[in-house]
């Protein structure tokens, strides 16, 4: 009896205290939050018609994408964006032969030592280096890029919510502002040296535009459209980010497969072991 | 063991024999889980929860041990071997996903099995000691899932570890020192991720040992059942192998499907983006939280908003952050104390009228807005709710849980376990439960706690 009475008063003690002091006060100032001063990002992102090759239980990748994907890494964004977790031996799942990759590591230069003098210097890579960076250093990221770090990309559709997506948007959300959203927010201005883009969460991103038409040539003769470079590279970046991402999936189908027919069995022998003990229905 | 038909251990062999003289751990098996354990007839799918969460432990320490091989605890190379483990490691991306998703899974069976044992008060006497074995290994558990989330070392691991280890600043007077002391520096660095690595290791085996500890306890009184009438009689019973094996065997099916259709389609889900960015000390994500199975008590630390203060003289006796802190360690701490402040004889919520609307009325909607609250952001009307609901979380359990005991008028309970099964008892046939050994006539062995007529039947 006693443990109960001092339950109650101790209930009723902390209830007081977190009604009178905490939400009493937050009662008299009650306010929902208004919709907001500011330019509101885009939280919705769009997508290419049809959707990715590689989204759904039967996703798979497009190696001819992903390739073009590449391609558009290696001559547009990699001259910011490192790729710091991806190897170029990896590049072997995007459908090349070990000669190619071989020859593909061999047009980049990563840091080295000079055998001779043990001076640092820089070496052709090979198939078990991993992407460079573009800059040596945060610092020397910062100088090139109006004082914004280009984040590294080999996870980036996974950093963000809804990420694929995510990464498209952001390619192609280069847009005018909307005129109305422009005068319910007074605030809103884009500074010199950020550029607007409504699928960025702070409105203005440091990233100039990238694609333009026309902007690579395609090996295979694909028509370079922004909209075929995003679907492209942003592919690519999902490849990255998830290398394993088609092998998981149809691992899984073989998984699920077999443990739905486990389960049935397990159920059967259950209902035969408890049948004996069913009651009589008269 | 409890009930004198259980079955007995006969080795066969002469090897089952020389071991069962030498070191009886196959009779220990068989007497824990198998044809030695009799179990009331009547267990519903909710006791399936117990096994499933033995599963998950076991799955937790065998992928764990697996992925500790590939991992490195140092901050500047542990995301990177997490890296490592999803891209160079030999299906590594499904130890990792397994493991991540497993935590998740572990914490779905464990927050079950609790609500089961609060539905049908399976913390009443003579199970008190399996109760509160069961909340310690319930707090280990999460220690454990908030060192282990930790250890990848993005942006969410740093930064949900400095907002957890910070409560400890709470404490008057020796808060800042021992804050960093548990942390090893003022904001978590190498010496805290290494320590948290250690004790993330560690402390699975300390649950595993009192998981033996709490299925010992166990296997004193026996299985609570969903009517809470206790057991009489060999036809209440049947023994654990094989009707319980077989049917946790499909338990664990069902389990296993839906495991595995979150591990191989949507293994992030339930994780939060930032962690695939590294810890970074100078950029705070915009909105920091626990994983979603801590929700419920991040929503009761974050409901204390105000200090509480003397009116008018504006001198504070405790700051918010410290009444948050004890809300939280309380909200788990009066589990301890359920035994003593619910006294109703009737155990199972079936029969219990008053409870049975408090408990679907009143406590599960508000753990369902709590694990709601919790994730969401630091704004109206989520603060004013979070409160309204923590304070009913509590009144819940330390004001009405006391009284509706005291004043409820219970519904009759069913004589036996066998009537509830078969309508009436002692019909021929009935008593199959057993098998086919020789049968001590109707016998109970009195156990410690147990009323004489070996059941708690209302007062009427």
């Amino acid at each position: 009896m006693t443990i109960r009475l001092a339950s109650i008063i101790v209930g009723l003690a902390l209830t007081a205290v977190l009604v009178l002091w905490s939400l009493a006060p937050g009662l008299l100032n009650f306010a929902l939050p208004e919709d907001p001063p500011y330019y509101a990002y885009q939280e919705e992102n769009i997508q290419p018609a049809g959707g990715f090759v590689f989204e759904g239980p039967l996703g798979t990748w497009d190696e001819q994408q992903l390739q073009r994907g590449y391609q558009v890494y290696k001559e547009v964004c990699s001259a910011c964006h490192s790729l710091k977790y991806v190897a170029f031996r990896n590049l072997e799942q995007l459908g090349y032969n070990e000669a190619e990759v071989r020859a593909e590591a061999a047009n980049w230069n990563v840091p080295g030592i000079d055998p001779l003098t043990g001076e640092a210097t820089t070496r052709p890579a090979t198939p078990t280096d991993y992407f460079p960076s573009p800059y040596p250093n945060d610092v020397a990221a910062r100088a090139a890029n109006n004082n914004a770090i280009p984040p590294d990309l080999s996870l980036m559709t996974k950093a963000r919510k809804d990420g694929t997506h995510y990464v498209y948007s952001l390619l192609l959300g280069y847009n005018e502002p909307d005129p109305e959203d422009v005068a319910k927010s007074p605030d809103f201005e884009t500074p010199a040296g950020l550029y607007f883009n409504e699928y960025f969460y702070n409105i203005n991103i440091a990233m100039p535009p990238q694609l333009y038409p026309d902007l690579i040539t395609y090996s295979d003769g694909t028509e370079a459209t922004p909209e075929q470079m995003a679907e492209d590279v942003t592919a690519f970046l999902t490849w990255t980010a998830e290398p394993s991402l088609v092998e998981r999936k149809q691992t899984g189908w073989f998984v699920i497969g077999f443990l739905f027919f486990a389960t049935i069995l397990a159920f059967l022998s259950y209902k035969q072991v408890w049948a004996g003990l069913k009651p009589k229905k008269t | 063991m409890s009930f004198a038909w259980a079955k007995q251990y006969e080795p066969k062999s002469a090897f089952t024999k020389w071991v069962d003289e030498k070191l009886p751990v196959p009779r220990l098996v068989y007497n824990a889980v198998g044809a030695g354990y009799p179990v009331p007839r009547n267990l519903n799918y909710m006791w399936n929860f117990g096994v499933l969460a033995g599963f998950c432990l076991v799955l937790q320490i065998v992928t764990g041990v697996v992925l500790a091989m590939h991992y490195a605890a140092n901050t500047e190379v542990a995301f990177g071997t997490v890296e490592h483990i999803m891209r160079n490691v030999n299906y590594g991306w499904m130890m990792r996903y397994a493991h991540a998703n497993g935590a998740s899974f572990f914490f779905i069976v464990i927050y079950l099995h609790i609500f089961r044992g609060l539905f049908y008060s399976s913390y009443k006497a003579p199970r008190e000691m399996i109760w509160l074995l069961g909340v310690v290994i319930f707090l280990l558990l999460m220690a454990t899932a908030f060192m282990g989330y930790v250890l990848p070392w993005g942006q969410m691991s740093f930064w949900g570890a400095k907002v957890i280890t910070g409560l400890f600043g709470a404490i008057p007077f020796i808060g800042e020192p021992l804050q960093i002391w548990l942390v090893g520096g003022y904001a978590p660095d190498n010496a805290a991720l290494n320590r948290f690595f250690s004790l993330h290791f560690l402390l699975p085996f300390v649950t595993a040992g009192v998981v033996i500890l709490h299925i010992w306890a166990l296997h004193i009184p026996g299985s609570s059942n969903p009517t809470g009438v206790e057991v009489k009689k060999e036809s209440d019973t049947v023994p654990f192998h094989p009707y319980y094996t077989a049917k946790d065997g499909f338990g664990l099916g069902i389990f296993l499907i839906l495991f595995t259709f979150m591990v191989f389609f949507l293994p992030n889900t339930l994780g939060h983006p930032d962690n695939y960015v590294e810890a970074n000390p100078l950029s705070t994500p915009a909105l920091i939280v626990p994983e979603w199975y801590f929700y419920p008590f991040y929503a009761i630390l974050r409901a204390f908003t105000g200090d509480l203060t003397i009116p008018f003289t504006g001198i504070v006796l405790i700051e918010a952050k410290l009444l948050g802190v004890i809300a939280m360690f309380g909200s788990i701490l009066v589990w301890f104390f359920l035994p003593w402040l619910d006294k109703s004889p009737v155990r199972s919520g079936h029969y219990r009228p008053l409870f049975n609307k408090f408990f679907w009325l009143g406590l599960m909607p508000c753990m369902g807005a709590l694990f709601y609250l919790g994730g969401a952001k630091p704004e109206e009307p989520y603060i004013v709710l979070s409160q309204i609901f923590t304070a009913y979380y509590f009144l819940h359990f330390l004001v009405i849980l006391p009284i509706i005991s005291q004043i409820e008028v219970p519904k009759p309970l069913p004589f036996s376990i066998t009537e509830a099964v078969l309508g009436s008892d002692d019909k021929p046939g009935s008593s199959t439960g057993g098998g086919t050994h020789p049968k001590p006539k109707d016998a109970v062995k009195d156990l410690p706690g147990r009323d004489p007529d070996g059941s708690l039947q209302p007062a009427e």
